[in-house]
């Protein structure tokens, strides 16, 4: 492989793992449900869309930027706090899958309301993010990319500092590592729960501001949920790490498949490749790469 | 697929020298040796060793957390030992094949209910008959005379043993809406209908009253009597473990304190303790 | 003393509690005299071949408990494979049938081998890799549609013994008749032995391995089996329904479908699949006819849409909460009523 060969197939796994944090970002949005609850939320995409149409929608009535923002995240919260109370707490103490099957339906709801409320149209989303590249020892980085992956750093920063050291994530680790125990000592499950739906809610907005400012705000952006699933599987669905380490590791790899591998094939292959890869992960390792490896008690 | 490799390893040095050589095959229904088994920090058997007798009632007891029931996970595959090895009939293994246990004569029943609840007590008891099942898949689809006639000798089997054990009433009735008593004795039903040739039971008669416990224990000993089996019984009831067994083994944080007959182990200084520190604690 | 056969409570109760005779007479010769093409081609085509899909999800799900989230996936291989194969091959009309069948479960079985290693979650995100894998490959091989330039391609006519079947009536018959022999076929299997190791692994799995239930091998062929079903769906959606064959009429929201027609109908139910697809197919044309009427026309169709997917999800979300046990569970309650009544 001669130079530019080499300092491409930097750009192109730089390029890859920048996508990879955007995949990261929906995917912790997931772990974060699934570790109190057990749940897996399919509605996270469906959340993602509602949370940047609604920014959108406001930005577009001349809200300005950082009340919308504000506004959008209250929606959110409110989000959480509703599903909560009319979908999780009916359905508590039935199985995950139930609980899953459920989301699905959630998911069909919050899109559908997302676009009956907000409209079809395609909207722009400018985050006011050079979207232009700069160039590093001959390799091209681009700038939105960058500022994405910080953002997603900070966000990731926070929600640690938070289940740390404050008191709500504190029990939110408590359920997370034993419901029954969390319960024993007087905590409440649903408050818990709904917090963290909030806080998936919250997750979902900044995955969705990033996104929509990429691919514009539209129904797709729904669609990435299914970007967001293998990475999961990858990680394992329990692990904040394990989805950030999958999410870059699965950005990279579709990347370089896609250009080293697409050609012969007939390209777009990114609909299924993270799929794949995970799936022969899982069978070397059944929970995933970073997932509790729990030895069933009998 | 089947990675089940049923090894057939001669018996090594370690499981000898536990043994008496010369009667190693026959004089035994089940010989552990030196298992060891751990979860992360927790070392849950320490070097376990002891054996059954054909047609014997071996307890096993021990305060909570002693290790009892991984003892029987242990014998079943369900976990696998770090080192040690067991002998089952003619057989040395270091590592079960679950799904190859029902074909070595080998049931056994769970702490915790291991039912089908949304299947009939007969379904149930059925199911531990699955494994002698011949008949092909399309055979019994199109209901063929063999995948009949097989199906009728099953449920000839199920109510035999639905007899013994005074659940023929019940036969019918989904396993979800039974008591727990009547369901413990399901699971002894489905354990028994293929007639072991071993029987692990994990706690049958906990949480049951002092008559449902009497009952229990004459059906596990009705059974042994009739077939000879071996049963390895796990039991807090103390009671119950002298009135039933034959041999009862003590276990205390994983190692093996005591091992005789009821009487002895009654006596012994090192179970007394055992169970007296757990009580003060 | 009663046989095995008829203890029984969970066995599916097709043929105890439904005057089956009456049904099907209604069915093959009723409906063929009486009823209007629009209500063959618009309602009955598309709810026999979801509901066949549904029969044979419910036979992984329901039974085996195993969530897909790639049932038209199997369809798609079952529609497409039917196509090659009598274009190809020219054979007659049930031997293309089950060849294509066949097809599908090789397909359902390659992508049922996780189901070996994953449980749970992790099996239902695998199965989104069948839907995606089969959707890309057939779009992205021209081979499979014979390389039309549309990637729309029209169904070719069938024939049986030298007739057409492609009048209406005809393909509303064929449709019936293998709905009703493959159902019944799930029927016997579920209700035998079968179909109880296939609970046993659902409602204990460690439990069944330990007694010898073949865990693996059972698992194996209720992916074959249902996916054969879900292929036989397929070729009826493309070839009675339809009569077109694309890869994008096969895509997630149509395995959604499948999936929500056995929540809704009821898991591990036969009658379930048949209830829930009615709902499904009748559901969206009885919502636009109530718009239609209430509205005059001035909802425009996008926003129709949305409403019923709104509405779909929350039908979906009240069963789960509701009645878990789906449409057959409360038409038995309803039937239970009736009776009392009557007496
Ligand atoms: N699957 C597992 N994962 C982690 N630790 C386990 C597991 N199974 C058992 N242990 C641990 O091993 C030790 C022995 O457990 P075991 O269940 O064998 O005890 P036991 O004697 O049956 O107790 P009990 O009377 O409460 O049933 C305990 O400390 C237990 O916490
Ligand atoms: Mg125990």
């Amino acid at each position: 492989m001669d130079w530019f060969g080499f300092l491409f197939l930097i750009e192109v796994t730089i390029g890859g793992l920048l996508s990879g944090v955007m995949y990261a970002l929906v995917a912790i949005g997931f772990v974060l449900i699934y570790k109190t609850s057990g749940v897996l939320n399919f509605a996270q995409g469906a959340m993602v869309l509602f949370a940047a149409l609604t920014f959108v929608s406001l930005v577009e009535a001349g809200v300005p930027f950082f009340l919308a923002l504000i506004i959008s995240a209250a929606i959110m919260v409110a989000l959480g706090f509703a599903i909560e109370r009319t979908v999780l707490r009916p359905l508590a103490n039935r199985s995950p899958m139930t609980l899953f099957m459920a989301t699905l339906g959630l998911s069909y709801i919050i899109e559908g309301a997302a676009q009956i409320i907000w409209g079809t149209e395609v909207h722009r989303l400018d985050l006011g993010i050079s979207n232009a590249p700069f160039q590093i020892a001959g390799v091209f980085i681009s700038t939105f990319d960058l500022v994405a992956a910080g953002i997603a750093g900070v966000l990731v920063a926070s929600l640690t500092a938070f289940f740390r050291w404050t008191r709500t994530g504190l029990a939110f680790r408590a359920v997370a590592d034993d419901q029954f125990a969390a319960l024993a000592v007087g905590l409440r499950l649903d408050r818990t729960w709904a917090t963290v739906w909030a806080a998936a809610g919250i997750v979902a907005l900044v995955a969705g501001l990033l996104w929509g400012a990429r691919l514009g705000v539209q129904f797709s952006l729904s669609l990435i949920v299914l970007k967001a699933l293998p990475v999961l599987v990858l990680g394992g669905f329990d692990s904040v790490l394990g989805a950030i380490v999958a999410g870059l590791a699965i950005g990279a790899a579709e990347k370089l498949a896609e250009v080293y591998l697409g050609p012969f094939v007939g390209g777009g292959i990114e609909g299924w490749f993270a799929y794949v890869v995970a799936l022969l992960v899982l069978l070397v390792r059944p929970s995933g790469l970073f997932g509790q490896k729990l030895v069933e008690r009998f | 697929m089947t990675s089940a490799v049923l090894r057939r390893i001669a018996p090594a040095r370690p499981v000898l020298n536990t043994l008496h050589p010369t009667t190693l095959l026959p004089a035994y229904a089940l010989a552990l040796s030196r298992i060891s088994l751990s979860f992360g920090g927790i070392k849950a058997l320490r070097e376990v060793s002891f054996q059954v007798a054909p047609g014997e009632i071996r307890a096993v007891i021990g305060p909570n957390g002693a290790g009892k029931s991984s003892v029987l996970n242990v014998i079943s595959g369900l976990y696998q030992a770090d080192s040690g090895s067991l002998v089952l009939g003619a057989q040395v293994f270091e590592h079960v094949p679950p799904q190859a246990l029902a074909g070595l004569g080998v049931a056994r029943t769970f702490q915790n209910l291991a039912l089908f609840p949304s299947l009939s007590v007969a379904a149930n008891i059925a199911a531990g008959l699955t494994f002698q099942r011949k008949a092909w898949s399309i055979a019994q689809v199109f209901r063929l005379p063999n995948a009949r006639a097989e199906n009728r000798a099953i449920a000839d089997q199920v109510a035999e043993i639905a007899a013994r054990l005074d659940l023929t009433a019940h036969l019918d009735r989904t396993v979800s809406t039974l008591s727990y008593g009547l369901q413990k004795r399901v699971e002894l039903a489905r354990a028994l209908v293929a007639r072991p040739k071993l029987l692990l039971l994990d706690e049958p008669m906990a949480g049951m009253t002092a008559t449902e416990k009497a009952e229990m224990a004459g059906y596990i000993r009705a059974a042994r009597d009739s077939t000879g089996l071996s049963v390895i019984l796990i039991e807090h009831d103390i009671g119950v473990v002298m009135g039933l067994s034959d041999r009862v083994a003590v276990l205390d944080y994983g190692a093996k304190i005591a091992d005789g007959t009821p009487a002895e182990v009654q006596r012994d200084p090192s179970v007394i303790r055992a169970y007296l520190g757990q009580e003060a604690a | 003393m009663s046989t095995l056969a008829d203890t029984r409570l969970h066995s599916p109760n097709l043929l105890r509690h439904t005057p089956l005779a009456t049904f099907l007479l209604i069915a093959f010769i009723a409906i063929p005299a009486l009823a209007s093409p629009y209500v063959i081609e618009a309602i009955l085509l598309p709810f026999l071949a979801l509901a066949l899909a549904g029969v044979g999800l419910n036979l992984l799900t329901g039974y085996g408990g195993q969530v897909s989230l790639g049932s038209a996936a199997f369809m798609a291989v079952g529609a497409f494979a039917a196509y090659n194969i009598q274009l190809r091959l020219n054979l007659p009309l049930p031997l293309t049938i089950l060849l294509s069948a066949l097809t599908a479960a090789t397909v359902g079985l390659i992508f049922g081998l996780p189901s070996l290693r994953l449980r749970g979650f992790y099996l239902a995100v695998s199965t989104l890799a069948a839907q995606f894998f089969v959707q890309w490959a057939l779009t992205k091989f021209g081979w499979f549609s014979n390389y039309s330039p549309s990637g729309v391609i029209s169904a070719p006519g069938m024939t049986l013994l030298g007739y057409s079947l492609d009048s209406t009536t005809a393909r509303y018959l064929l449709a019936l008749t293998l709905v009703t022999l493959l159902t019944l076929g799930v029927w016997a299997f579920t209700a035998g032995p079968l179909g109880n190791d296939l609970i046993a692994i659902r409602d204990n799995e460690t439990a069944a391995q330990i007694i010898g239930v073949p865990v693996l091998k059972t698992k194996l062929v209720a992916f074959a089996l249902s996916s054969a079903i879900i292929g036989v769906a397929g070729f009826l959606w493309a070839f009675t329904y339809l009569r077109t064959i694309e890869p994008a009429g096969f895509d997630l929201d149509r395995s959604f479908d499948v999936l929500f027609i056995i929540i809704i109908g009821g898991l591990a139910t036969l009658r379930g699949a048949f209830l829930g697809a009615g709902l499904i197919v009748v559901f969206p044309l009885l919502l636009s006819r109530l718009s239609a009427m209430a509205f005059g026309g001035m909802i425009d169709s996008g926003v129709l849409e949305l409403v019923q997917r709104i509405i779909l999800g929350t039908l979906i979300i009240a069963f789960l909460i509701a009645e878990p046990n789906g449409l057959a569970a409360i038409l038995t309650r309803v039937k239970r009523r009736f009776a009392r009544n009557t007496l």
